[in-house]
């Protein structure tokens, strides 16, 4: 299962690169949601998966899923939700404001303001 | 802490509370600050020579970077005391003068003690300190002061040319010096002078020898001013009068003799050596005096001049390389030009120093420092005028002054090279007189214009006006005692030579000293009818002809254009190098983030596709994975289905659900992966996330389709493939290998044992990772913060250009073109920033488009 979950991992972060690397912002704030998807599932592959039970101690198991990762997970989780309401809201706001979620625009737009149209 | 710490970290001291002081006396003038204290430093220096004449040097130790083997060592031998008293003790005169010169209702006054402060701090660190990488930091930080000294007048943009052209030039040398010492310190295993010099012969015979000894004078080199590294000195004289007498003839320029002296132990003898520290100073020498006579500025003059006594000295201290060479009697005559090369630096020093006040009297009073409209100022400035006849006899070498010893040593010194019977000097040897004489002619020549030119002959009609007098006390004190103690070093040598010369040439040549033998100076004003007195002779013969007769040889003085100068190089290649640059940078620097992403990812393909294929302990293990049952791959293949849909769907909100689709099956994947809390977790942010991104379309309802789906673009594709493959491999290796012992299981067992939980995860959490668990609520906190502000605060549209200063990069190729025409132009930077800042705020005034609306 391990290696079918590193594909995965792999093209999670090929989309989420992709997504990042286009020019809309909105595509970018889903690109970071993907590549946190990946990051977290590359995470728990490192450590092995299933290898024992959920790391609950008062279920009378011996031995459990390596509780460590899911705690570093947990937190990433937190984090990035907070970083996609952010950004999320910042390109609400550029909307609003220079009627553009287009991040080339966006700079020619501003620079419009400064009196360089170009 | 020792006293002598204290003693060299005391202007460091007093300059960062200068400041304070300033507004506690606001009457008082900051120069008697700096006055008093580098005069208390002088006494205190004083205090030490008894025992440095006896022999016996102080070493003090502070431990500063043990591991590296650098320590804050100094070490007070006669050459570094030599050097210290000509600090402070032309510090004082200099800070005395400074009082006069510089208008005490000047904001910027403070600027200019502190900057002086901590040039003589930087410069008494120089000369005391025994580690070499203690001696570099000290040799950068004069380097810096004397920038900011010489840029003291901003706007003027000549200023800032002649600092920025000696920084460059002193800071390069700088760093060859530092390399210098990174390869003496391969050789030998230590960063102390004092063991480096007892490392002796067999560093000599070591390959990197030569290497480190050209990158030494090369940093030695630029500070002195040598040839062909000397330009930076005239364009320093745009510094106010005071730092250019104390920085730029007394001290720093000298740092590199300091430098030459200092190391002489462990490189005199080497034929490279001899030979390029004798000649480079021979060329200079002769260079400088003959540039300074067709000067027109008094301080071009000075300048020059400078050049050329340094290159005398540098000269000087490469013959007297040979001592080691040499036995007895022999021995002592090479010893003899140490000696007159550290008297010559005394001297120099003097009547320098009480030169260069006297231009900046002169400046001071007519308000021009150039010598065809000076003149005939002698009736009105009658004690300037006896000053600078002083100074100006000592500087052309003429009895009975201190610089006509020196120099008669100097020419003596340079006649023995002819029987030394070493380096086959006794074909080439015959250059030295020769070179030597030819440069005294024209010292003498531009020595006596200095003075005739300024106050001798008819008073041009500007300066009829009453208004020129000499100027107050203050400002005449100093050079008035500068010109008596140049006639008193003349007349009785002997008090500087026992005391202070003798003691600094043995430091700089301790095989004198290592057989037991004392040296005696013997310096007298009468010593017979020499070799050398014939050619001062001829000298002051063949100069007073060229003086009478300078106007005929004008010339011939401007026969070369000053384009084809070595200044006109450097002006060319700077000019030539910021263009590379700017092009080379414009290239890849292109002012968008999405590019720097791909550089950023790129270099991390490249630097852990290497790691990972270089490696040889990486395996990818086959067999003895987790089963994988039927619903689970129906999962992960759904999860890369949606994935891979995102970037080809046209409709942003499909989009969305498609990215909710893959963290919900991600929710799932978490309960079969025996992960209960994450699934909780990622099951209510996930439908927090799509519900908020729902959310925004209903109140943009234009924001729901874009023109056209994600356009493919083979650049970033390649790069975001690349960097799954890698991934994957990286997950891959990591299931291969297992280097330590896993830290979950103190985990496991310490969860209850210790912290009574028995949810292992939420104890890891809040108990032993609270501090991770704080700080990310901090995080939310942040972004919480700023969202609100994002959606309540409506600022003006004044944010709006905020960022734009970064985009500057994009400016187009003919705005960079008329910002290097602005710089060569001497336009200057500042003409650049005030263009931004009135764009800046007239873009302020006009409100941006969106911001009203939304208001």
């Amino acid at each position: 299962m391990e290696v079918i979950v590193a594909i995965i991992v792999g093209v999670l972060f090929a989309v989420g690169i992709y997504l990042i690397l286009t020019q809309d912002l909105l595509r970018i704030v889903l690109g970071t949601s993907l590549l946190t998807h990946a990051v977290h599932l590359l995470l728990l592959t490192m450590a092995m998966l299933k290898t024992g039970a959920a790391p609950l101690l008062d279920r009378g198991q011996e031995q459990f899923a390596d509780p460590l990762p899911q705690a570093l997970i947990l937190t990433s989780i937190v984090i990035n939700f907070g970083i996609t309401a952010f950004f999320l809201v910042l390109s609400y706001r550029a909307y609003q404001k220079l009627d553009t979620t287009n991040m080339d625009w966006l700079r020619s737009e501003s620079s419009r303001h400064r009196g360089h149209s170009r | 802490m020792s006293p002598l710490h204290f003693l060299t970290l005391s202007p460091f001291l007093l300059a960062a509370v200068l400041p304070l002081l300033g507004k506690m006396a606001p009457r008082l003038h900051k120069g008697w600050v700096a006055a008093v204290w580098s005069a208390i430093l002088f006494m205190t220096l004083i205090g030490y020579s008894a025992e440095i004449q006896a022999g016996s040097p102080i070493n003090e130790s502070l431990a500063w970077i043990p591991s590296l083997g650098i320590s804050f060592t100094l070490y007070l031998d006669g050459l570094s005391l030599l050097f210290a008293l000509l600090i402070t003790g032309m510090g004082t005169l200099v800070s005395i003068y400074s009082i006069g010169y510089m208008n005490a209702a000047e904001n910027s006054l403070n600027r200019f003690y502190v900057c002086l402060l901590i040039f003589m701090g930087a410069m008494l660190g120089l000369v005391l300190s025994d580690n070499l990488l203690t001696l570099y930091g000290f040799w950068e930080l004069t380097s810096v002061t004397s920038f900011l000294l010489i840029g003291y007048n901003h706007a003027k943009q000549r200023s800032r040319y002649g600092a920025l052209k000696s920084l460059l030039i002193t800071m390069t040398g700088g760093l060859g010096l530092l390399s210098g010492f990174i390869l003496l310190y391969i050789m030998s295993g230590t960063y102390t002078i004092r063991e480096l010099f007892e490392a002796g012969a067999p560093l000599a015979s070591h390959p990197l020898f030569l290497p480190a000894m050209l990158l030494i004078l090369f940093g030695a080199f630029t500070k002195s001013a040598q040839y062909p590294f000397h330009i930076w000195l005239p364009d320093a004289m745009e510094a106010p009068t005071p730092v250019s007498a104390y920085l730029h003839s007394a001290t720093m320029v000298k740092a590199g003799l300091y430098l030459v002296a200092r190391m002489s132990p462990i490189f005199a003898g080497a034929p490279e050596w001899f030979w390029i520290v004798s000649l480079g100073g021979l060329i200079t020498l002769l260079y400088g005096s003959v540039t300074a006579v067709k000067q027109t500025d008094l301080k071009g003059i000075l300048a020059y001049s400078t050049i050329s006594q340094l290159g005398l000295i540098m000269c000087l201290l490469g013959l007297s390389s040979l001592t080691g060479l040499m036995e007895g009697e022999e021995r002592l005559l090479y010893a003899a030009a140490g000696t007159a090369a550290l008297f010559h630096l005394l001297n120099h020093a003097v009547f320098k120093g009480s030169l260069f006040m006297i231009a900046g009297i002169v400046d001071h009073e007519t308000g021009t420092r150039d010598i065809r409209k000076l003149g005939g100022l002698a009736q009105v400035m009658p004690i300037a005028f006896t000053i600078s006849l002083f100074g100006a006899l000592s500087m052309a070498g003429l009895p009975p002054f201190g610089g006509f010893l020196s120099k008669e040593m100097f020419l003596e010194a340079v006649i023995e090279p002819l029987h030394a019977g070493v380096f086959r000097l006794e074909t080439w040897g015959v250059l030295f007189p020769i070179i030597a004489w030819i440069a005294s002619v024209f010292t003498f020549v531009y020595s006596a214009l200095l003075v005739a030119r300024t106050f001798l002959g008819p008073r041009k009609k500007e300066l009829q006006h009453s208004k020129i007098h000499d100027a107050p006390f203050l400002m005449t004190f100093p050079p008035a005692l500068l010109g008596v103690l140049a006639l008193v070093l003349g007349l009785f040598p002997s008090l500087a030579a026992y005391s202070l010369i003798a003691p600094a040439v043995e430091a700089m040549m301790p095989i004198i000293t290592a057989s037991g033998e004392r040296l005696s100076p013997d310096i007298k004003l009468w010593h017979g009818f020499t070799p050398a007195l014939w050619m001062t002779i001829g000298v002051v013969a063949a100069g007073t002809l060229l003086t009478l007769t300078a106007r005929k040889w004008t010339r011939v003085y401007t026969f070369f254009p000053s384009k084809f100068s070595i200044s006109g190089f450097y002006d060319v290649s700077l000019n030539f190098f910021e263009r590379l640059t700017f092009r080379v940078t414009s290239l890849y620097m292109n002012g968008s983030s999405r590019s720097y992403i791909k550089y950023i990812l790129g270099f991390m393909l490249l630097v852990l596709g290497f790691i990972l294929f270089n490696s040889a302990d990486i395996t990818f293990r086959v067999g003895a994975y987790a089963q994988i049952a039927p619903y689970e791959w129906l999962i992960l293949l759904g999860l890369a289905a949606a994935a891979l849909a995102v970037p080809f769907t046209k409709s942003r909100p499909v989009a969305i659900i498609l990215t909710g689709t893959v963290g919900y099956l991600m929710t799932l994947m978490f309960v079969f992966l025996r992960a209960p809390d994450l699934a909780l977790t990622q099951m209510v942010v996930e439908s927090i996330s799509v519900t908020l991104y729902l959310l925004c379309f209903y109140h943009l309802p234009k924001l729901r389709t874009e023109q056209r789906a994600v356009r493919f673009q083979l650049p970033n594709f390649l790069v975001a493939v690349a960097v799954g493959i890698l991934m994957t491999l990286i997950a891959l290796a990591v299931l291969g290998t297992n280097p330590f012992e896993p830290v979950s299981d103190y985990y496991v067992r310490e969860s209850y044992e210790s912290a009574g939980g028995k949810n292992i995860v939420n104890v890891i959490l809040v108990d032993f990772r609270g501090f991770d668990t704080m700080l990310e609520i901090m995080v939310l906190g942040v972004a919480s913060l700023g969202i609100y502000n994002m959606i309540k605060l409506r600022r003006k549209a004044t944010d709006v250009g905020s960022r734009q200063v970064m985009h500057e990069g994009e400016f187009a190729e003919e705005d960079a073109a008329e910002m290097r025409k602005s710089q060569y132009g001497y336009d200057g930077p500042e003409a650049d920033f005030n263009e931004q800042a009135e764009e800046e705020t007239a873009e302020s005034d006009s409100p941006a488009k969106g911001g009203e609306e939304n208001a």
